[in-house]
């Protein structure tokens, strides 16, 4: 606010290399604060997949991005076959709007959930029957991660999809003075259900026990009658749903279209969500995406639309220094009955 | 990975390895015999530039040959953090780029730093990389497995932001003419360009092979048992009094100090650094390089350094689809031979019953799996 605090500047031989706007900080904080949500919000549906599945298996799944993005490549699909070209919004009817992104949030699900289950089948299932440890699970994670990423490079090329877009980006009202827009006001609300949901589903439901217990300890969980193929089946296909519905939102959100890398940051922007939160608890999930798309958006006002980034991983080492297990701690496996 | 640490005589069995078997068996004289002639070898190798290896005409081949022997220099030195350590990097180019970047500050004239000579750099570069190695490690190594690999991501990715993003790191539009290595052919110009890659393989190669022995070396000390204890156990390090930070902080360092070596050769040869060639992918380049050959044992990092290299570069056909075939090769390969092309070899047992050996005024028979070839009598009296 005061004068001599606007231009903090970090100076070092000729140029300047970081510079603290305060004042851009100081009055975009409410919008910052509503846009870094719905960003928050993405990451983590995106999180609770790697969560899950770190829960169940142990394994940090590096492919689930390319699952997310095979959903973004749905959504624009799905956008695309209905008619719907690059460029101009168009002025739908309200119930026409909703059923088209019912519909693509289908297909978007519907996509990640099977590129999910392939992948477990394909991928880690014969290493299942292996007995592998655990660093093999990693590599071929890894290797997953090339083979799905290349054959959309393959298939589309390497330039982004153009952005097709069914909601127009006006402003509905404000809050403090930060502008909601319906894009947000979906995003977010959404993802909280589907969070609430997800949470239900494990903590309420049979599947769900079958989860936990598989997740606390697999071999007596399959002593006690729970088919434990089945739920990692399942831990990967509510995985794979969840990132498919991210990918709608994200969708709706940037600017620039799918494109075949375009899973890769926001995939290790999600899991730097879930290890916030602590790998391998739900609600650690939710936490961790909130606290990561507000403060990744707070450091870009501060430092700089290019400083978003690295916000986020200086942000993710600080939090483990402190808290090795994420702020919640790991808890899939502790199961509160 | 941490089935070495009991070597039962079955699966020896089992898994016949006729090579080590046979490299094993021969006594120093004749290891020697057979090693300086191949030495000799690798050396003229881009010289010779034989018809069915050579590169050519898609990629010049000695420039080829100085690609792969960087590569296999990043293998040897990520193969300690990840291969005797057993600590999951996956941000290692950040340590690649640092060195790179120190290269061009120091010699580039786009640089407004002091200029220094090339050779000068080279432990500068090092040195550089190996504080970073502390930093990264000191408020980091306590996080074990996914958490620890994670966090390394992390942290190659910030490096690789910094880059981008702080200005006299000039970003995108990089720094030109970095330095090279003295000398002058007789014709007056420099020995080391960016055309010519003979000289920097030598140059490489060497490296390489004083490297090879110096790591050689630290496997058979007590760092290398502590590693490997480390690797297999690491609580059962830490209660039988093996101080683990302090170990693992030393591979962190010298996995570092390697990479940072690395990256800066990589910065002479090609005379130009900027921003575009140290992402993440590169980081799983080099892990897979790792992992493909076998993580822990020397001969297979090399060998899988040369396969993830040299590949591409020879069939440029299939340079386009390098990553899908990468990451096929990494899925069957973790399905069928989780080990790497070769496993880990677990030769400390085997040292120390060589020593004993020797103590009883045996032979120094002993195969590669550590059982010994001789006869048990002199085990047991």
């Amino acid at each position: 606010m005061t004068p001599d605090l606007s231009s903090l500047v970090l100076a070092q031989g000729g140029g300047s290399w970081i510079t603290f706007d305060v004042n851009s900080f100081l009055n975009q904080f409410w919008d910052n604060t509503i846009d870094g949500l719905s960003y928050g919000s993405i990451y983590a549906l995106v999180a609770l997949g790697y969560t899950l599945v770190y829960g169940v298996l142990k394994l940090i799944n590096f492919a689930h991005s390319e699952v997310f993005i095979y959903g973004a490549f749905a959504t624009w699909f799905t956008f695309y076959g209905l008619g719907f070209r690059p460029g101009a919004t168009p002025e739908l009817p309200i119930f026409e709007l909703i059923g088209f992104l019912l519909l693509a949030l289908v297909a978007s699900m519907a996509v990640s959930g099977g590129t999910a289950v392939v992948l477990e089948r394909v991928a880690y299932r014969p290493l299942r029957k292996r007995k592998a440890p655990r660093l093999v699970f990693l590599i071929t994670a890894i290797g997953a991660s090339f083979v799905l990423q290349q054959i959309l490079f393959i298939w589309r090329g390497g330039n982004p999809e153009d952005s097709i877009r069914l909601l127009r980006n006006d402003e509905v009202f404000t809050i403090f003075g930060g502008s909601v827009k319906i894009v947000t006001i979906i995003t977010v609300i959404a993802s909280i259900l589907l969070m609430i949901g997800t949470d239900m589903f494990v903590n309420r439901t049979k599947f769900g026990r079958g989860i936990r217990a598989v997740a606390q300890d697999p071999d007596t969980a399959t002593l006690m009658g729970v088919n434990k193929e089945r739920v990692i089946t399942l831990t990967f296909l509510i995985g794979g749903l969840l990132a498919g519905a991210a990918a709608l939102f994200y969708m709706m959100k940037i600017p620039q279209g799918a494109s075949y890398q375009g899973g890769f940051i926001l995939g290790i922007k999600a899991f730097t969500a879930a290890v916030l939160g602590g790998i391998g608890n739900l609600r650690g999930a939710l936490l961790g995406g909130l606290l990561l798309g507000v403060v990744e958006n707070y450091g870009q006002s501060l430092f700089g639309g290019a400083w978003r980034d690295v916000v986020a991983f200086a942000l993710l080492v600080l939090i483990l220094m402190f808290r090795p297990t994420g702020i919640l701690g790991e808890s899939l496996g502790k199961a509160r009955v | 990975m941490t089935t070495t640490t009991t070597p039962p005589a079955a699966p020896a069995k089992a898994r016949r390895r006729p090579v080590s078997d046979w490299w094993n068996r021969l006594s120093r004289v004749q290891q020697w015999g057979v090693l300086i002639p191949l030495v000799a070898l690798v050396y003229l190798l881009p010289v010779l530039n034989p018809p069915l290896i050579t590169t050519q005409p898609g990629y010049d081949f000695p420039i080829a040959m100085f690609e792969v022997s960087r590569y296999a220099l990043v293998a040897i030195g990520l193969n300690i953090v990840v291969g005797q350590a057993g600590l999951l990097d996956l941000g290692y180019v950040g340590f690649f780029a640092i060195g790179a970047y120190v290269m061009a500050l120091f010699t580039s004239p786009d640089s407004s730093l002091a200029k220094l000579p090339f050779l000068v750099v080279l432990p500068i570069a090092m040195v550089v990389t190996m504080i970073f190695g502390v930093i990264l490690g000191t408020p980091t190594l306590r996080l074990r497995g996914d958490y620890l690999a994670i966090v390394t991501l992390g942290f190659g990715e910030i490096v690789r932001l910094l880059a981008d993003n702080i200005d006299p790191l000039r970003g995108n539009r990089g720094f030109q003419g970095v330095g090279h290595p003295p000398g002058v052919k007789a014709d007056g110009n420099p020995l080391f360009n960016n055309t010519d890659g003979i000289p920097w393989y030598w140059l490489c190669v060497t490296i390489i092979i004083v490297i090879l022995f110096v790591v050689g070396n630290l496997e058979r000390s007590r760092v290398g048992r502590a590693w490997v204890a480390i690797r297999d156990d690491e609580d059962a390090a830490e209660i039988m009094g093996v101080p683990t930070f302090k170990f693992k902080i030393w591979a962190f360092v010298g996995g570092a100090a390697v990479g940072g070596l690395s990256g800066a050769l990589y910065a002479g040869q090609l005379g130009f650094v900027n921003n575009q060639k140290f992402d993440v992918v590169t980081s799983m380049l080099f892990l897979a390089a790792v992992i493909l050959g076998g993580a822990g044992n020397k001969v297979g990092v090399l060998l899988g350094a040369i396969v993830v290299a040299y590949v591409p570069l020879r069939f440029q056909a299939i340079a386009e689809y390098k990553y899908l075939i990468f990451g096929l090769a990494l899925i069957v390969l973790m399905i069928f031979r989780p080990q790497g092309l070769l496993g880990a070899r677990q030769r400390l047992l085997a040292y120390g019953r060589q020593a004993y050996q020797r103590l009883l005024g045996k032979g120094e028979q002993v195969s590669s799996d550590g059982s010994l070839v001789s006869d048990k009598a002199g085990e047991k009296a």
